[in-house]
């Protein structure tokens, strides 16, 4: 059984690495992007941000005043059990994120969206926002807390298969030229794009697909997998950089997960995770022991199985295989409308 | 590269000062300076409420942001990051808040537009500084001597609340407008703008529409 007590401390912890360490991952993707960017300001904006990060860690300060709206996924392996059950969790999330607020500090930004009553803690009506996903095997718990800017760099649009790939990018361009202007988005971002799904499921999987995968990750479906890199290009041949200054760098990367959606329909999302990519995980165990890392690995096999029963893939890689019945190009999907 | 030009500049500045500016350089700022957003301004412009600070002898400079701070028991503040919030939301207040606050300089996010600049920003000797990154958060941080005060904490909560902060070469900024109303963002816009087309080639409209105010991605969204 894993105790509230070590739940507790431990998202308390999180929170506090989440605002103020960023994440390997894309610390040195911004790193090596800094290197080849020739755009005089996005230069130096990128050059501000890397000391940015160095100082933040020396005086345990956030690295941005825009602290975010910090949420939660938690993720169970089967066979995990929680003391006081997940009420007693959910508190205790609730808990550390009040506490967290008031000690890192962090800004209290969540307020009610009509009257704006702010707690100053950060918790409120639906926030934070715990999420759950569970795994065949295991007797741990993932705590994954993400705090990520609420404002810019998102958008939804309900595509038909007609629209095609070509449609896809057109709104992909979109949104990165929408709020990419004047900075908005805080690029150079990870981009998640959502495919599918219904319409909230479509916002999850983009949102997931930005904060939940680390740079350099690739979707296990290979055809989507040469997509994220083509988008990634795409996305960084604007000629737009940090800030909206001209430059070389918009896209650290793009992650897309896919969801079965009505078979009329081909709804996408796009989310960009800025330059504070605020993300922590720890696995928690029923002997006390935990483990952080930066990698919340959220999207695992069973996170994508498309099968009735869970079969293990028969390797060690995620299923790539392809059901008959799916669109062998992405241009098919245009003859399907 | 050589990089942009760096220049230190008072809270209270000069308007000789303020016309050495050019589009780019990079501001570290000395003085006292105050947080104002939306909060603020409803309550001073909308509701008349007596502002607590004498502007602008004190401050001419008008920060839009809220900090990651808090206020301790004993009464004293902890402020780690402060980052700003994007400005053009605040162009309905703007006009009126200038001409009653003396402000000259708006440092926030993203800037205004250029009309926004000729139209209020020049007749009142103000420019636009921005924030760098976005997110230097920490390296702001490191700037603050003192926070001085919290004023009208208790009707606007933390985030909403005018936070007056001595700050002692904090930085970066980056200048984003002058006194001939150019907007640096417009300008860069611009460049940017013809590669535009290439990038979308081959793409094409969305089959269903929507209602909107724009398709053409070269067009400013603010």
């Amino acid at each position: 059984m894993i105790t509230t007590t070590l739940i507790e401390q431990t998202a308390l912890s999180l929170m506090d690495k989440a605002a103020i360490e960023i994440p390997a991952d894309y610390h040195h993707a911004l790193k090596k992007a800094s290197r080849t960017e020739d755009g005089e300001l996005a230069t130096f904006v990128l050059k501000a941000m890397l000391e940015n990060y160095e100082v933040a860690k020396e005086d345990r300060c956030a690295m941005c005043g825009d602290t975010g709206v910090p949420r939660w996924f938690v993720k169970m392996g089967n066979e995990a059990s929680v003391e006081g059950g997940m009420v007693a969790l959910e508190a205790a999330l609730r808990r550390a994120t009040a506490n967290a607020t008031h000690n890192v500090p962090l800004r209290p930004n969540r307020v009610h969206p009509l009257w704006r009553t702010d707690h100053n803690n950060n918790v409120g009506i639906g926030a934070p926002e715990i999420e759950y996903g569970f795994e065949p095997e295991g007797d741990w718990i993932d705590l994954i807390t993400v705090h990520k800017g609420g404002l810019f760099g998102t958008d939804y649009r309900m595509l038909f298969p007609s629209d095609g790939i070509q449609g896809i990018k057109r709104f992909y361009l979109d949104s990165l030229m929408a709020f990419g202007k004047r900075g908005l988005s805080c690029q150079p971002a990870i981009i998640g794009i959502g495919l599918g799904g219904s319409k909230d499921t479509c916002m999850s999987l983009g949102k997931r697909a930005s904060t939940l995968r680390v740079v350099g990750s690739s979707n296990p479906d290979p055809r989507i997998a040469d997509l994220e890199a083509e988008f990634k290009e795409l996305g960084n041949s604007i000629g737009m950089g940090a800030m909206g200054f001209v430059g070389k760098h918009m896209v650290i990367d793009c992650n897309i997960e896919v969801g079965y959606c009505h078979t009329g329909g081909m709804p996408m999302s796009v989310h960009a995770f800025c330059l504070s990519s605020r993300r922590a995980v720890a696995r928690l165990y029923p002997d006390g022991r935990v483990e952080y890392r930066t990698d919340p690995d959220w999207f695992t096999a069973y996170q994508r199985r498309d099968t009735i029963e869970w079969e293990p893939p028969v390797d060690n890689n995620q299923s790539t295989e392809i059901p008959a019945h799916t669109v062998d190009s992405p241009q098919t999907v245009e003859n399907h409308q | 590269m050589s990089g942009p030009r760096e220049v230190r500049l008072s809270t209270t500045p000069t308007t000789e000062a303020i016309a050495d500016l050019r589009l780019g350089d990079v501001v570290y700022l000395d003085g006292l300076l105050y947080t104002a957003r939306e909060g603020v301004y409803t309550r001073a412009l909308e509701q008349q409420a007596n502002i607590p600070m004498d502007l602008p002898t004190e401050s001419a400079a008008n920060f839009h942001c809220s900090p990651a701070a808090r206020i301790n028991d004993d009464g004293s503040y902890d402020m780690g990051a402060v980052t700003a919030t994007a400005s053009f939301r605040f162009n309905k207040w703007l006009p009126q808040w200038m001409e009653k606050t003396g402000a000259k300089l708006i440092i926030g996010k993203g800037g205004m537009s250029s009309k926004d600049y000729k139209n209020y920003f020049v007749p009142n000797g103000a420019v636009y500084l921005s924030t760098v990154g976005y997110g230097t958060g920490a390296l702001l941080g490191r700037g603050i001597e003192k926070v001085e005060t919290v004023h009208w904490n208790k009707e606007l909560g933390l985030a909403q609340a005018m936070w007056v902060i001595r700050c002692n070469k904090m930085g970066p900024f980056i200048v984003a407008s002058d006194l001939n109303g150019e907007c640096l963002f417009e300008r860069e816009n611009a460049k940017i703008a013809r590669n535009v087309a290439r990038a979308y080639e081959g793409t094409k409209p969305a089959i269903l529409k929507r209602y909107g105010e724009t398709d053409d991605p070269t067009d400013e969204v603010i």
